[in-house]
């Protein structure tokens, strides 16, 4: 059997039967690394040391009997903008090339807990900016699919990862379909949580309000597994939800009859390409035939969406980007410098990207004294509305079906000149994080070769709903199962 | 914050001002590149004024977050980093000390 | 033409560490000193290591609240925190959290220099808000070393509105903040070591004018000295450069000590756009008016009500009560003794205010570690008022307290200090000194009286201070009356 393209739920059962070993698994898993990663780039860092460490300990506890849990003795790798004490973390820029954590995340201490083995660092777009992982200062990463391709970003890395069978499962980040685009275009299942859901404690920072870890994975199933272990109230992360975690698992054999689905139609855009949109009508038929009532609902501020969501990106990055500055950790230039702004200048100027550059200069713009309210303010005001759309969208329906992208992975270089069509590619995933709503992608069908997404999207902390939902059209469908030919 | 009228779409984004926001946030730039951002910044900004079309006069900002409030830590001490794992990474540590070239003019 | 009088305008910024235990946002400690090893009280929150995130410490918000109330704000049901946006090597995160658009308490006031003759001024109290303090810079001229222990210790930034119009008043508002902050136990207010920092706003205008014009800010007054030499120059600085056809430029001045004069203090950057949002880190904090009386229910008796008090109670007066008020210690202390001791309240200021304040000043001593025991010196101030010592002697009994710690009683039984009150042994005593100064006596009966206190004062010597200074008087006057009588009657003055 190939160990490497084993769900969760199956490399559970053979594990804990002791069918096989973690260190087994683990070692399959970085010797496909080794042979397939030179194609795709998804790996920054591969920890086989640790990793196998790690897969010895996890094998220790399956001997004793001690706790086991779905995820022990599984391996795992997540996006580069989560620390992980002792491996590096870069985000994807050469400020942080060399940059070693001394703490790690809180979802890597609760995955290390529930004894899953770490086995590195996936590529992004530089400190998250980007849709392609494009925007990388190392390389780009390759769609399994076609390696002409762009995977998505900017969690690329871990969509292309997860599809090639580079890892069981990855941590992906998003802030406006960052975890659902790449998976969308990689063909996998990405989760992006409820604002809140899972602690940002130890998650590099790109927009606070935004940012949202959540996992990329095979099937539904597993990603219920997943968001189980990592869920939940952290008291070093203030905006982390107190609301208690459901079962994610116990109830997605629930039956989704009688479900109402609403189809937003400012979401279906003339010029989509008609295999997208061929492979969504279908997918929504296919609701439909498992007793989901289908309707056409209105999100009328959807076209604000974007000048809302990069505002508040700009000024928000822009803050938390200043700390990369040279003194403590990272990069620093300070042998020419005669004075620490001159370091200041100097390292940032040759440590960040330019798309980096762009967005953090942008942001200071926009706050300027003077500009504030006419942008900053008038951002968060529009996000009001756009929040109370969704809002009274979930009134009338239970949760909502879109595109991820009017089209398929594009081909790499093909949009990386104009930053503003880039943004602009965005429109489907954008509005969800300044709402604060959950939406989850389910590979839906192909259109000329390539994998098509479908995001269900929910009220705040209806992750359960999704799932169930999620997981009825997988039952109910087999693209999930369909994997690049790719060794 | 001064309350301020809405910037029409004659407003552009100047070399000048390129390199004011620059010095802002510390990025070194030279001549020509604060041109070459000043082009993307005018169509990117020009492209924002989009929201003036959106009546949000009784709108509140949505970051005074609806959900949460009162978030609060106890006042107890926890240990704290190391300083080796601290000076670790640091670029230039002197002794127990980071150490950055000269500061002059306080803020 | 009329010389136009200008006439200063003050506001003052006080930043005010918390004594907290732990940090404001992380849960380092917060007791960082000079003999705490550099770099020790750090962690990812407080160093602004990337992923790193604030959480705000309860009891901070509680001191905050507290301060507030002491300083008569309202405290605002919702309060916020707000990123300030700049780089310095001290600001880890080229950011601080502090809070602008909600502070915790607001439109406050405060009455200063309520003994003057022109009657006590009332100083608004625009805001007091929690930020988090910055690391600690060590300058080495073409380089720079810092120690982050001191970054994210809680701050509380207390805004005064322009409403002081004189140095005085400054410094009167100054040292009354500082005490209401040692009284409620949440600042030491030691200015040497930087827990307390004052900045002033600068200003003139003509006298009589309401309007405000160019002020400047000096930053960094670590005294109250430099608070008060540091404004007056200023003032005196734009008074002749608005005199001279000048204009006052706005900017941030320092303090050169040395030099004794304001230093204008340019940044590359223009001044201050800081940038400021909204903090999405942190969610709102909410207060109920409830908790509030709860916090109001910690007030500690305020200065202000506490002089008052002893206005009232022990019948000081207004200079007296607000000189004794000013440290909390030492009006206990003062409490103490008027309850230890038999003697009136006014005998035990006059002690308590005089020699031992004195001794305090004099050798530097911390407040709450007077050497004198309430018990002992309401022992000694009893002594001279029931007659057992005279004043004179308690001057030694005191220094001999201070010396061994005995009690005075004991002191002067050792010392053999008593007073001597009989009649008889002073009598044969100024009969001694009468006859010892023949001119002295002529000279009081050609009309010099002072000659009386002279000879008082030889009384007291032969006695080694102990006789009764009543009894020496009148047995003094009636002996110089007597020999009067004899020189009036044409006898010669002979001893009797």
């Amino acid at each position: 059997m190939e160990l490497h393209n084993l769900t969760l739920r199956a490399a559970h059962q053979l594990l804990s039967t002791r069918q096989i070993s973690s260190v087994e698994l683990t070692t399959a898993l970085l010797t496909r690394i080794r042979q397939v990663d030179p194609q795709l780039h998804a790996y920054v860092t591969v920890s086989d040391e640790l990793a196998l460490e790690q897969a010895r300990q996890a094998d220790a506890r399956f001997r004793s009997g001690e706790t086991i849990t779905p995820l022990t003795g599984i391996p795992f790798a997540v996006k580069d903008c989560i620390s992980t004490r002792g491996v590096r973390t870069t985000c994807s820029s050469k400020i942080l090339e060399n940059y070693v954590p001394q703490y790690n995340a809180t979802v890597i201490d609760r995955l290390s807990e529930a004894g899953a083995v770490l086995l590195g660092k996936h590529n992004m777009d530089e400190f998250g900016m980007g849709s392609s992982c494009e925007n990388s200062a190392f390389f780009p990463t390759r769609n399994p699919w076609d390696l002409e391709r762009v995977p998505g970003g900017s969690s690329g890395g871990s969509a292309a990862a997860v599809a090639a069978g580079l890892t069981p499962f990855a941590l992906g980040e998003d802030t406006g379909g960052s975890i659902r685009m790449p998976a969308g275009f990689c063909g996998v299942v990405g989760l992006k949580p409820t604002y809140g859901r899972v602690s940002r404690y130890g998650l590099i920072a790109l927009v606070s309000s935004f940012d949202t870890i959540g996992p990329l994975t095979r099937d539904v199933y597993d990603c219920a597994t997943v968001l189980q272990a990592i869920a939940g109230k952290d008291p070093y992360d203030a905006t982390s939800l107190p609301e208690a975690v459901p079962d994610y698992l116990k109830n997605l054999d629930r039956p989704v009859k009688g479900l109402r689905l609403g189809i937003p139609k400012e979401y279906f855009l003339p010029g989509m390409e008609p295999g997208v949109e061929k492979a969504l009508r279908e997918a929504v038929r296919a609701l439909e035939g498992l007793g989901m009532q289908v309707r056409e609902v209105s999100l009328p501020h959807t076209r604000y969406g974007l000048p809302v969501y990069y505002l508040i990106l700009f000024a928000e990055a822009s803050a938390n980007l200043a700390r990369f500055d040279g003194t403590r950790f990272g990069r620093s230039d300070q042998e020419k410098a005669r004075n620490v702004v001159d370091m200041y200048l100097q390292t940032r100027r040759e440590g960040f990207g330019a798309e980096v550059k762009r967005r953090i200069m942008l942001g200071a713009y926009v706050l300027s004294a003077g500009y504030y309210d006419a942008y900053y303010l008038k951002a968060q005001k529009v996000r009001t509305l756009v929040r109370r759309d969704f809002e009274a969208a979930f009134e009338e329906c239970d949760l909502l079906a879109a595109p991820i992208c009017p089209t398929t992975a594009f081909k790499i270089g093909e949009k990386i000149d104009d930053p503003l069509t880039m943004y602009l590619s965005d429109i489907h995933v954008v509005s969800t994080n300044p709402a604060g709503v959950p939406a989850l992608n389910v590979p839906c069908g192909f259109s000329q070769g390539l994998p098509v997404g479908m995001q269900l999207i929910g009220k705040q902390l209806s992750e359960a709903l999704l799932l169930q939902v999620g997981h009825a059209y997988q039952m109910a469908t087999d693209w999930h199962k369909m994997r690049p030919a790719i060794s | 914050m001064e309350p301020q009228e809405q910037p029409g779409s004659t407003d552009s984004i100047g070399t000048e001002m390129v390199k004011h926001v620059a010095l802002l946030v510390r990025l070194g730039l030279t001549e020509e590149e604060a041109r070459a951002f000043s082009h993307q910044f005018n169509a990117i900004i020009d492209y924002f004024h989009l929201l003036n079309e959106v009546d949000t006069a009784s709108v509140p900002p949505a970051n005074a977050s609806a959900h949460s409030s009162n978030v609060l830590r106890a006042d107890q001490v926890a240990p704290s980093m190391s300083r080796e794992a601290f000076l670790q990474n640091a670029p230039h540590a002197e002794g127990n000390f980071i150490r950055v070239p000269g500061v002059f003019d306080e803020d | 033409m009329a010389l136009v009088k200008y006439e200063p305008v003050i506001g003052l910024e006080i930043h005010a560490e918390l004594l907290t235990r732990s940090k404001m946002f992380c849960s380092c400690s917060a007791v960082y000193s000079a003999a705490s090893e550099p770099n020790t009280l750090i962690c990812p929150v407080c160093t602004g290591l990337p992923g790193a995130m604030p959480v705000v410490n309860e009891r901070a918000f509680e001191l905050a609240v507290l301060v507030g109330l002491a300083l008569n704000c309202s405290i605002n049901a919702t309060n916020t925190f707000a990123r300030k946006n700049y780089f310095y090597p001290d600001l880890p995160k080229g950011y601080q959290i502090s809070q602008y658009d909600l502070p915790v308490a607001s439109d406050g006031w405060l009455e200063i220099l309520e003994d003057s003759t022109a009657g006590s001024q009332r100083v608004g109290v625009r805001r007091a808000h929690l930020e988090e303090d910055t690391a600690k810079l060590f300058h080495h001229g073409d380089y720079a070393l810092v120690d982050f222990n001191r970054a994210g210790v809680p701050l509380l930034e207390i805004v005064s509105e322009p409403d002081m119009h004189s140095v005085e008043a400054a410094l009167a508002y100054a040292m009354k903040v500082r005490s209401i902050l040692r009284y409620l136990g949440v600042n030491s207010g030691d200015m040497e070591k930087g827990v307390l920092r004052f900045e002033a706003n600068v200003s003139v205008r003509p006298q009589g004018s309401t309007d405000l014009l160019t002020r400047t800010e000096i930053k960094n007054l670590n005294s109250f000295r430099a608070l008060t030499r540091a404004s007056a120059y200023e003032i005196e600085r734009q008074t002749r450069l608005i005199e001279s056809g000048g204009t006052v430029i706005q900017q941030t001045m320092g303090w050169d000590d040395a030099r004794e004069v304001t230093v204008p203090q340019r940044s590359k950057e223009e001044a201050h756009d800081y940038r400021y949002f909204p903090e999405p880190d942190l969610p709102p904090l909410r207060i109920e008016p409830a908790r509030v009386m709860e916090i109001r229910a910690q007030l500690p008796e305020l200065p202000a009500a506490k002089a008052q008090r002893f206005v009232d109670q022990y019948g000081l007066l207004p200079k007296e009560a607000l000189l004794l008020t000013a440290e909390k210690a030492l009006a206990d202390y003062f409490e103490a003794v008027v309850s230890l001791s038999k003697s009136p309240a006014k005998t035990v200021n006059h002690w308590v205010a005089g020699d031992l304040l004195r001794l305090i000043n004099d050798r530097s001593i911390e407040f709450d570690q007077i050497p004198v025991s309430p018990a002992n010196l309401a022992e000694l101030i009893d002594l001279v008022s029931d007659k057992t010592i005279t004043l004179n002697s308690s001057k030694e009994v005191w220094a001999a307290m201070l010396e061994t710690g005995q009690r005075p009683g004991e002191i002067v039984k050792t010392k053999g200090l008593a007073q001597i009150s009989d009649e008889k042994s002073i009598q044969l005593v100024v009969t001694r000194v009468l006859d010892e100064n023949p001119d002295a006596i002529a000279q009081f009966l050609k009309g010099k009286e002072t000659i009386l206190q002279w000879l008082m004062g030889q009384v007291a010597r032969a006695t080694q201070g102990k006789a009764d200074p009543q009894v020496s008087r009148r047995l003094l006057t009636e002996a110089l009356a007597t020999r009067g009588k004899s020189v009036e009657k044409g006898n010669p003055t002979r001893p009797s």
